[in-house]
């Protein structure tokens, strides 16, 4: 495909796309985002990684312009949402967390019309949806009705529907929850490729590889704050050991550690009792093995992996993104 | 990190409200693929027409018009009828289908995240609604003329006047909408229609209504639209007029004010 889905940023060196100071919202007395500050370069791919309910959509669609922010300070483009929210929204792909096409029409029309919302029209309006379907691999189904299609099929429209007005910032409210592997890793690829291009994308996410794979910088988010900034490999290396060891123990082992994994310092550096397993943050995990079962410790299994976001998030935390 | 963030310069921005035509253009896009859903409202008064008008119309005979002279019993109905299904045709696409819009289709917040806003959609689908109830009242006005049903030549002015009883019942219908909750509400939709449609001096002139209903009966927003109607099928025409235009008139404001109001509450939140 020739065209580039989305508006380059002319000086990529220029004043952030978004900025957010004390960013927060409210709905009554509960706060949903409480003072949250964050800054997102043209040209980056940025992430809010958190669990449920932790404030992400809330946050998604104060940027979007739907949403009046509560309090704290809230620039998009350098405009403020407040009295620019209709600029801004011209220039924003907005892929919410759940799906809005329009059942009513086909899938070429949820774009045709769509564009028409962005006053693209005519000769125009059809090339681009042409290109789009291409872009998401929808062209053979063109003529359908958006009901019949699959989740992973919908998503990609929506994807495309949010590039119909080559959007300078794109926003992605959770863009592969619910979908099965194979639909996920096509949508990966899709959005690698507008990163690749040098879109810049916003996106939320409580998946740790998603993040992982898309985000160049993240925060990750937990009720209603954010508790650490960094690329991925910024907050693991900041906040969690290289490896984990990973240990099942047998069923009627239950008991508490009761000190079997005392001591084992500088080499494992922290120990996490989950209720299934037993984690133990380590620089190397062959010598952590072979530490415990000097011990007389018998594992049913014992894994060895890299640590990951979400262990940084269990740090964090004490609790896993995921439930 | 706080100098202003580079901003296309060549987007055009429409004026609020001027999104709305975007709104007719998907409704006309709908509707282009299901227009039978379309025609099939148009009989419904046109079988009201040839039952009561021209069947109950031999028994009753005439009775007096506006202006105190005898007419036949059909010319009397007939633009009530055209009235009514001006009503009938707004409020079809302002109530059910905006429910499904607006709480299972979530086509409003597809349409929110684009440069259009409240005021843009209330606009556009009462709009949409209102050209329904007008295209209605003008196969209507057709089958009159066709019957001899049309008297005098201000009633090419009825075409207006459908719009503006579409306007009228398209916002209210939109704004009450925007309460309902389940679509067991749209029973109450029913209750008011059907006495709105029997009570409104469509059948049987305002005289014969008991003096205390009489005050109920000129409150309904119908009775404004078949006297308006009726006396311009019978260019009994008068500076009255207004009285009537202006109460349908300040409805459907109203009528859009609220709605922009409440979609704004629902869905930006
Ligand atoms: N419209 C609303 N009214 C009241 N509470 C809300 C509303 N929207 C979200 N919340 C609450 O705010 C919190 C954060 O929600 P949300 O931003 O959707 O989190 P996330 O997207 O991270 O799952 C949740 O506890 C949610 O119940
Ligand atoms: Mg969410």
């Amino acid at each position: 495909m020739a065209a580039v889905p989305f508006a380059p940023v002319s000086h990529p060196s220029a004043a952030s796309l978004i900025s957010a100071r004390g960013l927060t919202k409210r709905f009554g007395d509960f706060t949903a985002v409480d003072a949250i500050d964050f800054d997102v370069a043209p040209g980056e791919s940025f992430g809010f990684l958190g669990p449920n309910g932790a404030g992400k959509t809330s946050t998604m669609r104060m940027i979007g312009c739907v949403s009046p922010i509560s309090g704290g300070t809230l620039r998009v483009l350098g405009l403020d949402p407040a009295a620019d929210g209709r600029r801004i929204r011209a220039q924003l792909g907005v892929v919410p967390q759940q799906d809005n096409l329009d059942t009513e029409l086909t899938v070429r029309e949820n774009l045709l019309i769509y564009a028409r919302y962005f006053e693209i029209g005519g000769p125009d309006a059809r090339r681009r949806a042409d290109e789009l379907l291409e872009f998401v691999q929808l062209a053979d189904r063109a003529e359908s009705e958006v009901e019949p299609l699959s989740g992973g099929l919908k998503r990609r429209l929506t994807i495309a529907r949010a590039l119909i007005n080559e959007p300078t910032l794109i926003l992605l409210d959770e863009p592969t929850t619910g979908l099965d592997p194979q639909a996920r890793h096509l949508l990966w690829e899709r959005l690698y490729q507008l990163k690749r291009r040098g879109a810049t994308l916003v996106l939320t996410t409580h998946y740790m590889d998603e993040a992982e794979q898309l985000c160049d910088r993240l925060v990750v988010m937990d009720q209603a704050k954010i508790v650490a900034e960094g690329s991925p490999r910024e907050l693991i290396e900041r906040h969690v050991t290289r490896e984990v060891l990973e240990l099942r123990l047998p069923a009627d082992d239950q008991a508490p550690l009761d000190g079997r994994f005392d001591g084992l310092e500088p080499l494992v550096e922290r120990v996490e009792q989950r209720p299934d397993r037993v984690l133990l943050y380590t620089s190397d995990g062959e010598a952590a093995v072979e530490r415990i079962h000097e011990r007389g410790v018998r594992p049913e299994s014992a894994l060895i992996r890299r640590a990951s976001l979400e262990d940084v998030f269990l740090r964090l935390t004490g609790r896993t993104l995921v439930d | 990190m706080t100098a202003p963030a580079p901003i296309r310069d060549f987007l055009v921005l429409p004026l609020p409200g001027m999104g709305a035509r975007h709104l007719i253009e998907r409704s006309v896009l709908v509707y282009r693929r299901i227009w039978l859903v379309l025609v099939s409202g148009f009989f419904e008064p046109l079988f009201y027409l040839l039952g009561i008008g021209f069947g109950l119309g031999a028994m009753v005979g005439s009775l007096p018009g506006p202006d105190g002279q005898p007419i036949p019993y059909q010319l009397f109905v007939a633009p009530a009828l055209m009235a009514t299904s001006a009503m009938n045709g707004a409020i079809y696409d302002s109530t059910f289908n905006i429910f499904f819009k607006l709480n299972f289709q979530r086509t409003y917040e597809g349409v929110l995240a684009t440069p259009l806003g409240v005021v843009d959609v209330a606009i556009g689908e009462i709009a949409w609604a209102l050209i329904r109830g007008t295209l209605y009242a003008i196969g209507f006005f057709v089958v009159m003329f066709v019957l001899g049903l049309v008297a005098s030549p201000w009633a090419v002015l009825t075409i207006p006047a459908a719009m503006l009883i579409g306007f009228a019942f398209a916002a209210v219908g939109m704004a009450a909408t925007t309460w309902m909750r389940k679509i067991q509400d749209f029973d109450l939709l029913a209750l008011v229609q059907i006495p709105l449609f029997l009570f409104s001096a469509t059948f049987f002139p305002l005289s014969t209504y008991p003096a205390e209903l009489q005050t109920i009966v000129q409150l309904s927003p119908l009775y404004h639209g078949v006297e308006l109607m009726r006396d311009l099928t019978l260019g009994h025409v008068g500076p009255w007029l207004l009285v009537h235009v202006a109460y349908l008139a300040a409805l459907g404001a109203l009528g859009l004010l609220v709605c922009s109001r409440r979609l704004g509450r629902l869905l930006l939140k």
